[in-house]
C-alpha cells in the first residue's frame, strides 16, 4: 500500500527530506519503522529501536501496534519540544 | 469567540485578545492567562536566537483535542492558544494560553493543564542558537511529571 511519511526537527535533519511517499508491504507502524531501519545509514541510526522517537498515524500519537491503512500518514519525530 | 487556536510566525497582542475572549459573556468573572517568553538563557548556554518548528496540521489538532479535554474537565467559557513558530529570539512571546470562567479556580486550573499539556503532547520543537552552535532543545522529564499531576501518563521525554 501507498503511504505519505513524515519527519520532523532533528529526524528530518538526519535524513535529509521532510517526507516521502513509499509503497511497503507493511501493516503496522512498527513494521513500517522496521522497514526504514533496514535502509542502512542515516534511517538506521535515527529510527533504531531504543531511540525516543514519538510516532504519529494521520496526525494523531500513536504506538508501534498502530494498523497502517491505504494512503495513510506516518510520522516519525523527536521529543516534542514547544511552549 | 469561544475555543480557538492560532499557530502564526507574527507576534501578538496579548491586550487585544484578552478583551476579544470575553466580548460578550457575561458569564465571565474570572480570566486567567500564561504567557511564554523566550529566555536568554537555557541549559547553560547564551540564546541568540530560536527557530521552531511543527506539524502543520497535527498541531492544530493535538491542541483542539486538550481544549475538548479542557472543557470537560473544568466548567471554562472560553479559551484561547496562540503559539508562535519560525525565528525568535530573547524577550518575544512564543505562546498565549487564556482561558475564561465564573470564578477564578476554574479558569487558573484550566490555564494550567492547557500549558502542561501543550508541553508535552503537541508537535512543536525549538531549536537554539548558542556560541557552541545550534542544537535542538531536550525534551524535559519534569514537562512528563507536570501532566502526570493530572492523571494523564506522558512519556515524552523518554524512550518507548
Amino acid at each position: 500500500m501507498n503511504v505519505t511519511l513524515k519527519y520532523f526537527a532533528s529526524v528530518r535533519e538526519a535524513i535529509g527530506q521532510g517526507g516521502e511517499s513509499v509503497n511497503t508491504s507493511a501493516t503496522t507502524v512498527q513494521a513500517l519503522r522496521d522497514e526504514l531501519i533496514a535502509r542502512g545509514g542515516a534511517y538506521a541510526e535515527v529510527l533504531a529501536h531504543g531511540r525516543a522517537v514519538r510516532m504519529a498515524l494521520d496526525q494523531v500519537v500513536c504506538d508501534g501496534s498502530a494498523v497502517l491503512r491505504e494512503g495513510c500518514e506516518v510520522a516519525f519525530f523527536p521529543p516534542v519540544t514547544g511552549g | 469567540m469561544s475555543f480557538n487556536v492560532s499557530i502564526q510566525t507574527q507576534d501578538f497582542d496579548v491586550s487585544q485578545e484578552l478583551t476579544a475572549l470575553r466580548a460578550g459573556d457575561a458569564r465571565v468573572g474570572a480570566v486567567c492567562s500564561f504567557l511564554g517568553t523566550v529566555r536568554e538563557r537555557n541549559d547553560g548556554s547564551a540564546v541568540a536566537s530560536m527557530e521552531l518548528e511543527h506539524y502543520p496540521g497535527m498541531t492544530e489538532k493535538s491542541i483542539a483535542a486538550m481544549m475538548d479535554e479542557a472543557q470537560k474537565r473544568f466548567d471554562i467559557y472560553a479559551a484561547r492558544v496562540i503559539h508562535r513558530v519560525g525565528l525568535l529570539h530573547p524577550e518575544d512571546q512564543i505562546v498565549f494560553v487564556a482561558v475564561t470562567s465564573a470564578h477564578r479556580g476554574e479558569s487558573f486550573q484550566a490555564c494550567e493543564f492547557l500549558m502542561d499539556y501543550l508541553k508535552t503532547q503537541a508537535p512543536f520543537w525549538k531549536k537554539e542558537v548558542t556560541p557552541e552552535g545550534a542544537r535542538w532543545v531536550d525534551a524535559r522529564v519534569s514537562d512528563d511529571q507536570a501532566l502526570a499531576r493530572w492523571g494523564i501518563e506522558a512519556h515524552n521525554s523518554t524512550a518507548p
